[in-house]
């Protein structure tokens, strides 16, 4: 089939067709020639002036009142033609904002990226999707000469402004002095951050584990974020991570308890945020019990099959739209 | 050419008459039928917004017959509470009577020429002008 050209003679011959034969094929070009309009601008006033030109054209004898008929109509649409290229505009404008969110995400990615550790007897594995386009969960190991650090962080909204909070945690984290490393330190430390320099409408939860292999503890505290799952695994149960904390942000001299426990040969800690025990399924939220299941499921595989298998099956539940920021972290000692 | 016709605006009524005589002079300058409906529509937009948010003022119009150019200027004018917020106003998704399509940037798509000066608490003067092709 030739292009639909959009020009009077050939509407004329559209229209004169249909009106001949009335058939299906002179309908199907004009659908064609109405698309062809769409993308290139042309609005339905112009298009409704071509059919009184043809019109008056294939009968010049046309009653006044038709004629009139079809000016009133065309002035009718006149509104429509004008939507119809702020319509335009706007989404020009909306895929330019997109592209900028686009950038500021990978920005974001490049910021915070982190670089799993090679820790021999410490298997890690972790998994961190946004919800939108840009992340409001985020994760970082911080390697020193005698422990491995984990800061898992969520704030409490998405989008823009839970990512640009995520990069300030990140960075005053990194100026902090090696001898400030310890869990409950250094929450107490990036409390103060946050309080100064954070909206209070906006709160950050936080945990920060630190894993000494030469002594095989594991130190935490918490400022008011999801409790983790410890799995031991000569008994084979998990058991909630639990500590006590403010969230981030909340009042200026928060203090944090900092925990600690010997970790075993085998034993996984799980962390996670509340993108994974808060995501929807339909209108009820998922139990922390279902997710525990997904994860002993999946538990004998290598640390970064697990969290990706737990990922997998959670957005699959939500047909790949997640509602909330997702991320998890699984450390087992091997030997 | 000194002679302006205007129409003062006043009440809802006042545009239809704005309206009238734009196509008229739309007619006479040689514009078809859709840069016609178009002229009146600028016209309705230009008039509605001083009824609705200066109460009263005025739209004129003015041929204009330069040797290769020939074209129709419209005027509006009034000394309402002015625009505070000129980009705002501008800009496109921004309606307070709410639609796609309506208010300023609709009459600056319909037009060829869109100029707007506004002070607040002294008026507006909105000047547009159409050319015939």
């Amino acid at each position: 089939m030739e292009t639909t050209k959009l020009d009077l003679s050939n509407y004329r011959e559209l229209l004169k067709q249909y009106l001949v034969k009335n058939d299906e094929t002179a309908l199907y070009e004009a659908e064609q020639f109405s698309k062809l309009s769409v993308k290139q601008n042309i609005s339905p006033e112009e298009i409704i002036h071509v059919h009184i030109e043809a019109l008056k054209e294939l009968y010049p004898d046309l009653p006044r009142e038709i004629n009139d008929s079809l000016n009133f109509l065309l002035e009718a649409m006149i509104s429509y033609g004008l939507a119809l290229q702020e319509f335009q505009s706007l989404r020009i404008k909306q895929s330019e904002l997109e592209s900028e969110i686009s950038v500021a995400a990978s920005m974001q990615q490049t910021l915070l990226s982190t670089e799993k550790p090679e820790i021999s007897g410490l298997d890690i594995g972790g998994i961190s999707v946004p919800a939108n386009i840009m992340n409001g969960d985020y994760y970082h190991y911080v390697k020193t000469k005698d422990t491995l650090g984990i800061a898992l962080a969520d704030v409490i909204g998405k989008g823009v402004p839970a990512a640009l909070s995520m990069s300030m945690i990140r960075y005053s984290m990194d100026s902090f002095p090696e001898s400030h490393r310890e869990p409950s330190m250094i929450l107490e430390n990036l409390n103060r951050v946050v309080e100064r320099n954070v909206d209070p409408s906006m709160f950050i939860t936080m945990f920060y584990g630190s894993y000494n292999p030469k002594e095989e503890t594991f130190s935490y505290a918490s400022a008011g974020h999801e409790p983790g799952f410890y799995y031991h695994a000569e008994k084979d149960e998990f058991e909630d991570i639990e500590a006590k904390g403010l969230v981030l942000g909340a009042t200026s001299n928060a203090t944090y308890q900092q925990y600690c426990t010997h970790v075993k040969k085998g034993d996984c800690i799980i962390l996670l945020t509340d993108g994974v025990t808060e995501c929807r399924v339909g209108d009820r939220f998922v139990e922390r019990e279902e997710i525990l299941e997904v994860i002993k499921k999946n538990i004998h595989l290598p640390a970064q099959e697990v969290v990706d298998r737990v990922y997998q099956h959670f957005a699959r539940l939500q047909d790949f739209h997640l509602r909330d920021d997702f991320t998890m972290i699984l450390l087992r000692k091997e030997v | 050419m000194d002679f302006k016709p205007c129409v003062n605006i006043r009440k809802e009524w006042d545009i239809v008459g704005a309206r009238q005589l734009g196509r008229e002079q739309a007619k006479e300058v040689g514009f078809g039928t859709v840069d016609q409906a178009r002229i009146a529509t600028a016209i309705s937009e230009l008039a509605r917004n001083i009824y609705l948010y200066a109460g009263k003022g005025k739209i004129c119009f003015e041929v204009i017959n330069e040797f290769d150019h020939k074209g129709l200027k419209i005027s509006a004018i009034d000394q309402g509470p002015g625009i505070r917020d000129l980009n705002q106003v501008m800009q496109d998704g921004y309606s307070t009577s709410g639609g796609l399509g309506a208010g300023l940037p609709g009459v600056k798509r319909l037009m060829d020429h869109f100029e707007i000066t506004t002070e607040v608490d002294e008026g507006t003067q909105i000047h547009t002008i159409k050319w015939l092709r």
